[in-house]
């Protein structure tokens, strides 16, 4: 059973200008006392989030809303357990895959069978489980013979087909969007949400951060309004989306 | 945080990047890989750069020092193929957080990947500078001794040392920028100061031999190139290498586990 549990949760993020990041300042500082260095040399933290608390069962379809600066990156790197609280506790309970970067890991150079490789090696997927899947991730592509070639020879739209085949291919247990991911031209669109759709279906848990009410209305039960780091609103999608969207 | 507990976050982080090795294993042959990538030679210029080096300061030095040329060469050969994966592995291990930034603020990985993914790449390099060993014994007609094997070993422990300072530094450098710098500098010297260019013999008895012994770098540098050239690397050698790793593996569990959450935040 997956489940997420925050608790009293606080990101803050020191801030170290040139001055108080490097060791040189550091030693000085303790030779000469350290008083002044205190005044002009004040280490300044950044709240990203200031006590959450917040608790996501199994099978949850979270929407995460705010406004830009609200803190919802913090917020998907804390629920993805890259960043510990700085106060506070939190639990993840889960196999985690973000699908905020999907080129993450693909090199240009390198051709369309070893960026699957690679692609896939970055989600954590494992060697046994790649080597059954490499084929069907292969046909999703539906580039062809062109995955022989370098990745630097594709378009741009070819780059995102192949990025996004490989990063779908895994069924994680708490899956992490930022938007939507649809891709290519209409076929692949169809065929991209289509998969899209069954990996989130899959899922025990989604967070989705997003601007579109429409797309939170599809695949979200529960939105969680974030505004200057803190939980402003966090309920049933039917009564928070009207308020944040402001209908 | 007690050093238990930090002991117990170290421990973690070390045993899940061994259960997810493939990953460094994949990306550290990747980066290899990439170098060379349009190149005809491929990585193979690695070896034909080294070979290049150790004939040119071989036959410099050599003739500086009117040194025998037979014993002179594998010498030099052998610390600076050894010297180079020493200091590589060192200074990339410094930037081995700061450079993986990206994957590190968006996957949620053991960080001693990116520490296993350094070491992996440059023992690619390493193998392929290797190749120049057998060459010279060949083109100097000396055959190798069963203390070869020595090197096996050897080389086991030279590489757990060099993963505890890699990690170390990659701690300490995330936070401090200056490190690496620092560190790029203290190589440079360890670089002189190691017997590498010059034999242990040509020092002069009494004090400077003294300092010599407390060069860590020149007793793990030992315990590899001594097997390569026909010699068994002394006990004592084996008991200071075994000491700088347990003793540095045990500092360095205990400041990685107390800082490995604090990383993400100072990337």
């Amino acid at each position: 059973m997956s489940h997420i549990e925050l608790e009293n949760a606080s990101v803050s993020f020191p801030v170290y200008n040139a001055s108080s990041r490097s060791l040189k300042n550091r030693v000085l500082g303790l030779s000469t006392g350290g008083i002044i260095n205190k005044q002009d040399d004040g280490l300044l933290v950044v709240r990203g989030l200031s006590n959450v608390t917040l608790k996501i069962a199994h099978g949850e379809r979270i929407g995460l809303v705010g406004h830009n600066g609200a803190g919802k990156t913090t917020m998907l790197r804390l629920l993805s357990g890259i960043y510990k609280p700085t106060e506070g506790h939190s639990h993840i309970e889960g196999q985690c895959v973000s699908l905020i970067n999907i080129s993450l890991g693909i090199d240009p150079e390198a051709t369309g069978w070893e960026n699957i490789r690679l692609r896939a090696a970055m989600m954590g997927m494992s060697k046994s489980d790649l080597d059954r899947q490499i084929d069907a991730v292969a046909e999703f592509t539906g580039l062809g013979d062109f995955l022989n070639m370098p990745l630097r020879t594709y378009s741009t739209g070819m780059q995102l087909r192949l990025a996004f085949s490989i990063s779908t291919a895994i069924r994680p247990e708490i899956l992490i969007m930022d938007e939507w991911l649809s891709t290519g031209d209409e076929d692949f669109k169809k065929k991209a949400d289509r998969r899209l759709k069954e990996i989130v279906d899959s899922t025990h848990i989604l967070i989705l951060a997003s601007h579109s009410r429409e797309l939170l209305q599809k695949n979200c039960t529960r939105i969680v309004w974030l505004d200057h780091g803190t939980i402003r609103a966090d309920g049933p999608m039917e009564h928070i989306l009207p308020e944040y969207f402001g209908s | 945080m007690n050093m238990l507990s930090a002991f117990r976050v170290s421990q973690a982080d070390i045993s899940e990047t061994y259960h997810s090795r493939y990953i460094p294993l994949v990306f550290g042959w990747q980066d290899v890989a990439q170098r060379y990538r349009r190149s005809k030679v491929g990585a193979f210029w690695l070896t034909i750069n080294m070979g290049v080096m150790i004939g040119a300061l071989g036959a410099i030095f050599g003739t500086l020092f009117q040194l025998d040329i037979i014993n002179f060469l594998p010498f030099v050969a052998s610390g600076l193929i050894f010297w180079t994966f020493i200091s590589t592995m060192i200074a990339e291990g410094c930037i081995a957080f700061s450079a993986s930034e990206g994957i590190i603020l968006q996957v949620r990985l053991p960080l001693f990947v990116h520490i296993v993914r350094v070491w992996w790449r440059n023992c690619i390099i390493l193998a392929h500078n290797l190749v120049i060993y057998p060459i010279l014994l060949i083109v100097l007609w000396t055959a190798p001794s069963f203390n070869l094997l020595w090197a096996i070993p050897g080389f086991i422990l030279l590489s757990a040392n060099l993963l505890w300072m890699a990690l170390l530094l990659a701690t300490l450098c995330a936070r401090f920028r200056d490190m690496p710098q620092v560190i790029a500098n203290v190589l440079q010297i360890s670089f002189y100061a190691t017997p590498i260019m010059w034999t242990p013999q040509s020092l002069s008895d009494g004090i400077v031999q003294q300092i010599l012994l407390m060069n860590p770098f020149f007793h793990l540098l030992s315990l590899v190139r001594l097997p390569l050239l026909g010699e068994a690397p002394a006990p004592e050698q084996w008991l200071i290498g075994t000491l700088i790793c347990a003793v540095g593996w045990s500092v360095t569990l205990v400041f990685f586990g107390r800082y490995r959450w604090r990383v993400p935040y100072w990337l």
